[in-house]
């Protein structure tokens, strides 16, 4: 299998990552590594996450997503996930997975400014 | 006397790897979608094929899924059966509960897809393998 990956944008202090495609399970482990190696990497203290394209989010989606937060809080980074469908959010929730503790925003331009808020707490 | 549902259409999928997994969604969104079915609806019984298809190709090393659409007098439906030849579910009662897992996985697998179905039918022998068949009907 040819190594796809996603594109991870960088912002000033904040990673940018947008979903569009379907991930199989492969695809969403390598997004979790390369968003850890980044947030490392880059010093970033922020990553917003983009899943206003994906139709469905399932446990092992849910779960690399819950993770990847998980990891950035651990390297100091705060993660906003935006965009998430109604349908998909009520999905999630009846499937038994409710994401604690992540932030979440309905669009970019509010994510961006929940991260912003947080890198201004900081100084 | 209730009687079987008629299969209007049909199609199978092999259950394999994690892409074949997304192949089926896929599948299972694209029929779901000409069916008319709503947004949630599509969303929730994508998610349970999703699920499902995983279980099949992680725990049942590899598998078959059948999707059909089905018909019961005025009713039509989506109908997503998926078999491997794995292990089998020792402990079907436990497997059904919310936080059972065999090791791994969150423990959502099995009684989440439950919630997000209308109908929800599995069978499992020790050594033989396991079938969970799911049916959402149009409302």
């Amino acid at each position: 299998m040819t190594t796809e990956r996603i594109p991870i944008l960088r912002m000033g202090k904040c990673l940018l990552v947008t979903i569009q495609v379907d991930m199989h399970d492969q695809l969403a482990m390598t997004l979790q590594d390369d968003l850890a190696s980044a947030i490392a990497a880059q010093e970033s203290n922020g990553l917003l996450i983009d899943i206003s394209a994906l139709e469905m989010v399932d446990s092992f989606i849910g779960r690399m997503i819950a993770n990847t937060a998980a990891m950035c809080r651990v390297l100091d980074a705060e993660t906003v996930v935006v965009g998430m469908r109604p349908a998909v959010a009520i999905t999630l929730v009846e499937l038994g997975l409710t994401l604690p503790g992540i932030h979440t925003s309905l669009n970019v331009e509010r994510g961006m400014a929940v991260l912003e808020r947080a890198a201004a707490a900081r100084v | 006397m209730t009687f079987p549902p008629i299969v209007a259409k049909q199609e199978s999928f092999q259950l394999r790897s994690s892409v074949d997994v997304v192949v089926a969604r896929r599948g299972v969104r694209d029929w779901a979608r000409d069916l008319g079915l709503s947004v949630l609806d599509l969303t929730k019984v994508v998610t349970a094929a999703s699920e499902l298809a995983r279980n099949a190709v992680v725990h049942g090393g590899g598998g078959i899924m059948h999707l059909q659409v089905v018909r019961a007098g005025a009713r039509e439906g989506l109908r997503v059966i998926f078999k491997d030849q794995g292990p089998g579910i020792p402990e079907i009662e436990r497997a059904m509960q919310d936080g059972y897992t065999s090791g791994g996985g969150m423990g959502i697998g099995l009684p989440g897809a439950k919630r997000l179905v209308n109908e929800f039918d599995v069978s499992s022998t020790p050594s033989e393998g396991t079938c969970v068949t799911i049916v959402r009907w149009k409302v």
